[in-house]
C-alpha cells in the first residue's frame, strides 16, 4: 500500500488537487444558482475572502500606476501644453454662443414634452446622484469582460448600480469591496439590459458576446432597421436609468438560434476597451415631468456631459449635494403630489434617493366618472394597456382598461364615486356607449403608431401614449399592461375599431372639471435629478 | 540534482531554484500587468501572462506537485480578478503545472524552440480545459473559437520565449 502511494504520489495529488477544486466551484456555482432564485446577489464566505484579499493586493499597485499617469499626463496639460489655450478658449466661447442657442429651442421643445408627459401622469426614471471613479484595472482575461474602479462601499457603492460615461452605458456594479468595486462591462457575455432602438422604438435586449460584441435580440425579424440608427435605454430592467446612449447599429441580420428574431449589432457609445472615468449611478430618482420650462428634465448624457470633466471636484462630499426642493403639484386642481427631495451626493449614502421614486401614485387625480364610480365600478376609460410597443394590442381594444392601482379608493381623492375596492373593471367603451359625463378629449392624439385615441389623461396607462412619448412610463406601464390584459379577458374577443368610441372620448372631459392641466406658466418645479446633478 | 529519464542530449536534468521572493513576487507581478495593461492597449488582452509564469516556474522546478500547487494559486487569484466562480482557472491551471513539470523532466525545454512550442500546446490545452469546466461544471454557453484562440497560441508562444529569457536570470544556480 505505502508503495503504491508513493509510486502514484504525483498523479493521487493531482487528483486530490482537483476534487477540492472542483467541490468548491460546485459550491460556489449551487451557491450562486440558490442566491438568484432567493432574489440574492453575491458571494460569501471563503469565495468572497479570496476576492477580497486578491483585490487588496492588485488594486493598491494598480491606483499607484493610474495616479502616477494622471499626474504626468497633468502636468503636461496643466504646464506645458497652455500655449493652445488662448485658441481654444476663443473656440470654446463661439460654441458656448452657439450652445446657448440651441439651448433655448431645446427649452421650449422640452417644456412642451413635459408638458404634454404631465398630462399622460409618465413616471420617468432621472439619474439622481452619482459618483465619478477612476477605472484602475481589468480582469485581465478574455472571458470575464470586468473592470475595476477605485470607488467601493465607502463611496456609497452598492451592487447593480449601472455605471455610465456621458458618451453611454457601460455596465453595472457586481462586486463592491471597501475602495475598489467591480464592474461587469456590457458587452460581457453575462451582461444583458433593455435598450430601444431611438427612431424606431423598437425594443429588444442587448447583451454582450464572447467576442466583446454588442448585440441586440429580440427584436421581430420583420421589422426594417436603418443602419446607424441610435439605441438608448428604456429603463425597463430595472439597472439603467432612461435613455443613456447605447451605440448605433451597424449590422442587422437574422438570428440563426432564435429563427423570429434578428440579431442587431451594436458600435458601443462608450469606448469601453479604453476607460478612465465613469460615473457611477447612485440612485434612480422616478418623477413625473415637470411642466416648466427650463426646470425641466435634462437628459442623462446632458447631465453628465456637464459633470465628468469636473469629476475630481464634485466627487467631494458636499460638492455635489444640492437639495431640490419639495414641488407642489405642478396644476392647482391636482391634488398635490409630494414630490422626492433628492439627497445630498457624496454622502456615501446612495439609495437615499429612493423617496424619488416613492412619489405617491395614490395622490394622482383619476377621472371622475361620476355615474359608474358612485356604484363602485371602476373609472372607465382608462386603458390598461401601457407597455411601449403593444400599440396592436391598443388598436385593437378601444374597451376601456382599468389599471390595478387606480381602484384604489383613495386614489381618486373625491368624496363621490369612490370605487369599491376589488370592483370589477368595466368595460363600458366596447360598446360604444356614451358615457353620462361624455365630452371630446384629444388626449389620445399624442400616440402615433395606429393606437386607439386614449380616453383619460389621467390613466395615462395607453399603450399607444407610452409609445409614443417613450418608455418613461416604465412601472406605471407594465401595471396597466397587466390590468389592460385582464380586463381584456374578462370583456371576450376586443372589438376591431381603431377610431375612438364615444365612451371613449367620454371619459377624458369628465375629468376636466377636476384634474386639469397643468398651466405652462405654473410655478417652476425644478427636478431633484437635475438640480442636483447641476455643479 | 535530480536525474531522471530524459529526451534530451543532456544527460542530467537540472532542477532549478527560486529565492522565495521571486516565487512570489513574480506571479502576483503577472497577475498586476495582466490586469493593468489591458486597460491601456486592449489587444494585449490574447496575452495570459499568469499562464506562462505557471509554465515557466513548472519547467523549471521540474516537480509536479509544487508545479500543480503553483498552477492552482495562480488560477484561483487570476479567478478572484474574474466575475466567475473561483476554480475555473484554478483547475485549468493545475493541470497546465503538472504536465508541464512532468514535461520538464523528460524534455529539454531550455531552448527556444521547444519553448515555443510547449507554451503554444499548453495554451491550447488550457484554453480546452476552461471551456470543459465552464461549460460542464458552470454551465455557460461560450461558443468555441478556434481562430481565435491559435492567434492566441501563437501570440503567447512568442511572448514566452523572450519572457522566459528574462525569467531564466532569476534561477538560483548552486
Amino acid at each position: 500500500m505505502e508503495n503504491f502511494f508513493s509510486r502514484y504520489k504525483n498523479p493521487l495529488v493531482l487528483m486530490l488537487v482537483l476534487f477540492i477544486q472542483v467541490v468548491g466551484l460546485a459550491t460556489q456555482v449551487k451557491r450562486a444558482e440558490s442566491a438568484k432564485n432567493a432574489a440574492g446577489a453575491g458571494s460569501g464566505g471563503g469565495p468572497r475572502l479570496i476576492r477580497v484579499w486578491t483585490v487588496s493586493i492588485i488594486t493598491p499597485f494598480e491606483k499607484a500606476f493610474t495616479s502616477t499617469g494622471h499626474f504626468f499626463r497633468g502636468t503636461w496639460h496643466n504646464y506645458i501644453d497652455l500655449h493652445d489655450a488662448r485658441k481654444e478658449n476663443r473656440d470654446l466661447q463661439e460654441q458656448l454662443a452657439r450652445m446657448k442657442m440651441e439651448q433655448i429651442r431645446l427649452r421650449e421643445e422640452s417644456a412642451a414634452t413635459a408638458r404634454l408627459q404631465n398630462l399622460l401622469d409618465f413616471k420617468q426614471r432621472y439619474i439622481g446622484q452619482t459618483v465619478a471613479a477612476q477605472v484602475i484595472g481589468t480582469s485581465g482575461a478574455d472571458q470575464s469582460r470586468v473592470i475595476y474602479i477605485d470607488k467601493g462601499s465607502h463611496s456609497g457603492i452598492k451592487v447593480d448600480m449601472p455605471v455610465i460615461t456621458p458618451d453611454g452605458i457601460v455596465g453595472k456594479v457586481k462586486e463592491v469591496f471597501k475602495f475598489t468595486s467591480q464592474v461587469l462591462l456590457v458587452n460581457d457575455h453575462d451582461s444583458g439590459a433593455g435598450v430601444v432602438l431611438q427612431n424606431s422604438r423598437l425594443q429588444g435586449v442587448l447583451s454582450g458576446t464572447p467576442q466583446g460584441q454588442l448585440v441586440v435580440t429580440r427584436v421581430m425579424s420583420d421589422e426594417k432597421i436603418d443602419i446607424g440608427e441610435r439605441v438608448v435605454t428604456t429603463g425597463h430592467d430595472g439597472i439603467y436609468p432612461k435613455g443613456v446612449p447605447v451605440g448605433v447599429v451597424t449590422k442587422s441580420v437574422p438570428d440563426v438560434e432564435n429563427d423570429p428574431f434578428l440579431r442587431i449589432t451594436i458600435k458601443p457609445a462608450a469606448n469601453l476597451d479604453k476607460l478612465e472615468e465613469v460615473l457611477v449611478v447612485t440612485s434612480i430618482a422616478e418623477e413625473s415631468p415637470s411642466s416648466t420650462a427650463g426646470t425641466g428634465p435634462q437628459r442623462a448624457a446632458d447631465i453628465l456631459a456637464q459633470r465628468l470633466p469636473s469629476a475630481k471636484q464634485e466627487d467631494k462630499p458636499g460638492d455635489q449635494g444640492a437639495t431640490a426642493t419639495p414641488t407642489p403639484a405642478a396644476s392647482p386642481a391636482v391634488t398635490p403630489r409630494p414630490k422626492p427631495v433628492a439627497p445630498p451626493q457624496g454622502t456615501g449614502t446612495p439609495g437615499t434617493g429612493a423617496p424619488a421614486t416613492a412619489t405617491p401614485r395614490t395622490a394622482v387625480p383619476v377621472t371622475k366618472p361620476q355615474g359608474t364610480a358612485a356604484t363602485g365600478t371602476a373609472t372607465p376609460a382608462t386603458s390598461g394597456t401601457g407597455a411601449p410597443g403593444t400599440a396592436a394590442s391598443a388598436t385593437a381594444s378601444p374597451a376601456i382598461k382599468k389599471s390595478p392601482d387606480q381602484k384604489k379608493p383613495a386614489s381618486t381623492g373625491m368624496p363621490t364615486g369612490t370605487p369599491v375596492p376589488g370592483s370589477t373593471p368595466k368595460a363600458p367603451s366596447a360598446t360604444g356607449s356614451p358615457s353620462p359625463n361624455s365630452t371630446t378629449s384629444k388626449t389620445g392624439a399624442t400616440s402615433t403608431k395606429g393606437t386607439a385615441p386614449s380616453a383619460n389623461p389621467a390613466g395615462a396607462k395607453l399603450s399607444g401614449a407610452s409609445t409614443k412619448v417613450g418608455v418613461a412610463g416604465t412601472k406605471v406601464g407594465e401595471a396597466g399592461t397587466k390590468s389592460g390584459a385582464a380586463a381584456e379577458k374578462k370583456k371576450g374577443p376586443p372589438k376591431p375599431k381603431a377610431t375612438p368610441t364615444p365612451a371613449a372620448t367620454d371619459a377624458a372631459p369628465a375629468e376636466t372639471p377636476e384634474t386639469k392641466k397643468p398651466e405652462p406658466d405654473a410655478t417652476p418645479t425644478p427636478p431633484p435629478t437635475g438640480e442636483s446633478l447641476l455643479p | 540534482m535530480n536525474i531522471g529519464v530524459s529526451l534530451t542530449s543532456r544527460e542530467e536534468i537540472e532542477v532549478h531554484r527560486f529565492s522565495w521572493p521571486v516565487s512570489l513576487l513574480f506571479p502576483i507581478l503577472a497577475l498586476l500587468i495582466q490586469s493593468y495593461l489591458p486597460l491601456k492597449m486592449g489587444f494585449l488582452r490574447i496575452f495570459d501572462l499568469p499562464l506562462l509564469v505557471t509554465i515557466f516556474f513548472a519547467v523549471a522546478r521540474r516537480r509536479p506537485v509544487p508545479g500543480m500547487i503553483t498552477g492552482a494559486l495562480i488560477g484561483t487569484l487570476q479567478d478572484a480578478l474574474t466575475h466567475h466562480p473561483l476554480g475555473i482557472f484554478g483547475i485549468a491551471k493545475t493541470i497546465i503545472g503538472y504536465l508541464a513539470s512532468s514535461l520538464g523532466v523528460k524534455v529539454d525545454v531550455d531552448n527556444p524552440g521547444s519553448r515555443f512550442l510547449m507554451t503554444f500546446a499548453f495554451f491550447i490545452i488550457h484554453h480546452i480545459a476552461y471551456m470543459v469546466i465552464d461549460l460542464g461544471l458552470v454551465g455557460a454557453s461560450e461558443p468555441w473559437q478556434w481562430g481565435h484562440t491559435l492567434i492566441q497560441a501563437l501570440a503567447n508562444g512568442f511572448l514566452a520565449v523572450a519572457l522566459f529569457a528574462v525569467l531564466d536570470r532569476f534561477k538560483l544556480r548552486n
